[in-house]
């Protein structure tokens, strides 16, 4: 087992490399320059200021010299540069032999910190674990509505096969798949904030003074988000533990239990239920990654303090280092959800053997 | 019921029945698509909306309206068809007669935006874009899927694990994540942002495709083909493929709906389509907004335009999952039974 998540983690390492590659070459294949950006075209500014920004950003540099920098940290350049670039951010050192000079910027993505983002000047890292504990709680949350909603109405609509339960979960489950996630989400606000005014209509709490903690409050602002980024998993929970359920209900071991004479519900909830249950552990790393990016429209939508949030707004503004930095973070926890979905495959079915 | 199914089956089995039209397997499969009432409503929708967006110009130049034409005086007008049908009743003389009069005459059935504009001309030449982004990204990402799929499955060994080393990495990013990224810093035109949804919507039916592959480069008239010297290229296109195609058309379906989607989600967000080009999606960029807009009297005065494109996308959407639905009844004989 060990030596499996070894190879799994050792696997991760191209995949982010891929990643970090293709991100970097599309992000800065994008029209549109963060510096121009930044100073609004201010005519004040001169060419010359604006060189000297686009040289200390690295802008000016060869793409493979600016991936290399963002990677590690290290803005190199020929010749003795040492005057020029040195600020209160970068440290440089020239060295005679090779003729370049070399600065330390201060952080890179290798270096755990992803970068320094354009406009705080903070690191990348540390803006997105600010925003982290309000993306985990949404992306918990709903992870949670859908498998309590989605995972009993799938077993139930399996063993009422047939009858209205039956065929009013497929119908919600086919609308929940189908209409706009934003859609449903406005149609909500309207609904329970706008005309009926019991919800909040977006925020993680209401403004004070104080911010104090408040549970029911932080509930009450947690319901719709929670809810409308669940749809698509309680449509695909639901739908799975369908499926499952009915292959199961068919097996010898059911059969079994029903002729040893134990009741319907410890059947279905026992033999059955426990069987099922195994495929989910397939869907729980894609689950993860939907929750993701459903948190980019939901947390937008819901002025919601995310991560999500704030990748989009970074992107409008384009600050690439953010953006790539946000991009190589939900790569890792991609890639740790699929391998945690594994390991706990291996884990419940034990015909299954992770090697 | 018992007594017709036997029947047909006689029917179908009388000597000499069969002799004319042989039966193919795509004939069977719509013969049993046929039979599927939810696929044929679904289908029938589909149809409908296809001929109105095709249609667009013929119908609002008939009705005297334009999609970006703008009428300040006029903004937030409701949908004319309401008051309109209370007076053919005869049930309110007033309302359906001073909203012609408001807009000059002009009947806006669906009522006006914020800027005057005909909701339901936009929602027509909406159709085009959307439905056209939404079919042309999906051949994109179907013809690029099918290829790669069926070269990594085929070939196998390096070749796929090349190939799906790549599609494991483009899958480890977020989808919506990744198109919003790319369309912020791209500001697209509904031509590029085709290619991005085209471009990075394959690796799923690439995925498919390279199992379903495996499984039939296995079988037997695969070999036989093989042992008879048949070159690569005429296996893959002669024996594999068409042993796919069930596959391949139901996830065209569910892609085409995926789509819709999307772009309906970039375009909200103010990242897809660009106004005044008008997109199913873009028609509710400024949704959050309307859902607050009231007159003086607290009357809601902007709901329509939030109703109205988000049904209608949902509506199509649901026709495509259904459709799809049908489609993989129909066309795997295996899955017939399970429901």
């Amino acid at each position: 087992m060990a030596r499996y998540i070894l190879r799994r983690l050792l696997q991760a390492i191209p995949t982010l490399l891929g990643i970090s590659i293709i991100s970097f070459i599309l992000v800065n294949a994008a029209p549109g320059d963060p510096v121009t950006m930044r100073t609004f075209g201010d005519p004040r500014m001169t060419e010359e200021t604006r060189q000297t920004l686009r040289r200390q950003l690295g802008l000016d540099q060869p793409l493979a010299v600016q991936y290399f920098t963002w990677l590690t940290g290290l803005a190199v350049r020929s010749g003795d540069q040492v005057a020029m670039m040195t600020s209160p951010t970068n440290t440089c050192a020239y060295f005679g032999g090779v003729n370049l000079t070399v600065c330390n910027t201060g952080g890179g993505v290798l270096r755990g910190d992803l970068g320094t983002s354009l406009d705080t000047k903070q690191p990348v890292w540390k803006r997105l674990v600010e925003r982290m504990p309000a993306t985990l709680e949404l992306g918990i949350a709903s992870l949670l509505l859908a498998l309590v909603i989605g995972v009993p109405a799938g077993v139930l609509a399996a063993v009422y096969r047939g009858t209205w339960f039956d065929g009013v979960v497929r119908i919600i489950t086919v609308i929940f798949t189908s209409v706009p996630i934003f859609w449903m989400a406005l149609l909500l606000i309207l609904v329970f904030a706008v005309i009926l005014g019991w919800l909040p209509t977006g925020g993680r709490q209401t403004v004070s003074l104080t911010q104090e903690f408040n549970l029911g409050d932080r509930l009450r602002h947690l319901i719709m988000p929670a809810f409308v980024l669940a749809l698509g998993g309680i449509a695909g929970f639901s739908r799975l533990m369908r499926t499952e359920t009915l292959e199961v209900l068919n097996m010898d071991f059911v059969r079994t239990a029903r002729a040893k004479g134990l009741p319907n519900g410890q059947v279905w909830f026992v033999h059955a239920f426990r069987n099922a249950l195994i495929p989910m552990m397939t869907v729980l790393g894609p689950a993860i990654v939907g929750v993701l990016g459903g948190a980019v429209v939901v947390e937008t939508i819901f002025a919601w303090p995310g991560m999500g949030r704030l990748t989009v707004s970074a992107a409008f503004q384009q600050d690439y280092p953010l953006v790539l930095g946000a991009g190589m973070f939900f790569a890792v926890l991609t890639i740790l959800g699929n391998l945690l979905s594994d390991i706990f495959y291996g884990l419940v079915d034990p015909r299954v053997r992770l090697g | 019921m018992a007594a017709s199914t036997v029947t047909s089956i006689n029917a179908e089995l009388r000597p000499g029945a069969g002799l004319g039209k042989p039966q193919t397997y795509w004939g069977m499969a719509m013969r049993s698509l046929r039979r599927d009432k939810v696929s044929i409503v679904a289908i029938v929708f589909l149809v409908i909306m296809g001929t109105l967006a095709l249609l667009a110009g013929v119908i609002t130049g008939a009705l005297g309206v334009d999609p970006n034409a703008t009428n300040p005086a006029n903004q937030f007008s409701p949908p004319y068809i309401w008051p309109y049908l209370r007076w053919l009743l005869g049930l309110d003389p007033v309302t359906a007669p001073t909203l012609l009069y408001q807009s000059d005459g002009v009947p806006h059935w669906l009522g006006t935006d914020q800027l005057g504009r005909d909701q339901l001309a936009r929602l027509l030449f909406g159709a085009r874009i959307s439905l056209g982004i939404a079919l042309t990204a999906a051949a994109i990402s179907m013809a690029l899927g099918v290829v790669v799929g069926l070269a990594a499955g085929y070939f196998g060994r390096r070749v796929d694990d090349v190939v799906m080393w790549f599609i494991n990495t483009m899958t480890s990013i977020p989808t919506i994540y990744l198109l919003i990224i790319v369309s912020a810093l791209f500001k697209p035109t509904p031509m590029t942002l085709t290619l991005f949804l085209g471009l990075l919507g394959w690796f799923g039916t690439a995925r498919f495709m390279r199992g379903n592959v495996f499984r039939v480069r296995s079988l037997d008239y695969t070999l036989a083909a093989r042992s008879i010297g048949a070159s690569d290229l005429r296996i893959m296109v002669q024996h594999v493929l068409p042993n796919c195609m069930a596959i391949i058309v139901v996830i065209t379906a569910a892609d085409v709906a995926a789509l819709i989607l999307t772009e309906s989600i970039l375009s909200f967000l103010g990242l897809g389509v660009q106004p005044p080009t008008a997109s199913w999606g873009n028609m509710l960029y400024r949704a959050n907004d309307f859902i607050y807009l009231r007159d003086a009297s607290g009357q809601f005065i902007a709901l329509h335009l939030f109703i109205w494109p988000g049904i209608v996308i949902s509506l199509t959407v649901l026709s495509l999952f259904l459709l799809g639905d049908g489609l993989r009844d129909a066309l795997d004989p295996m899955l017939k039974n399970r429901k």
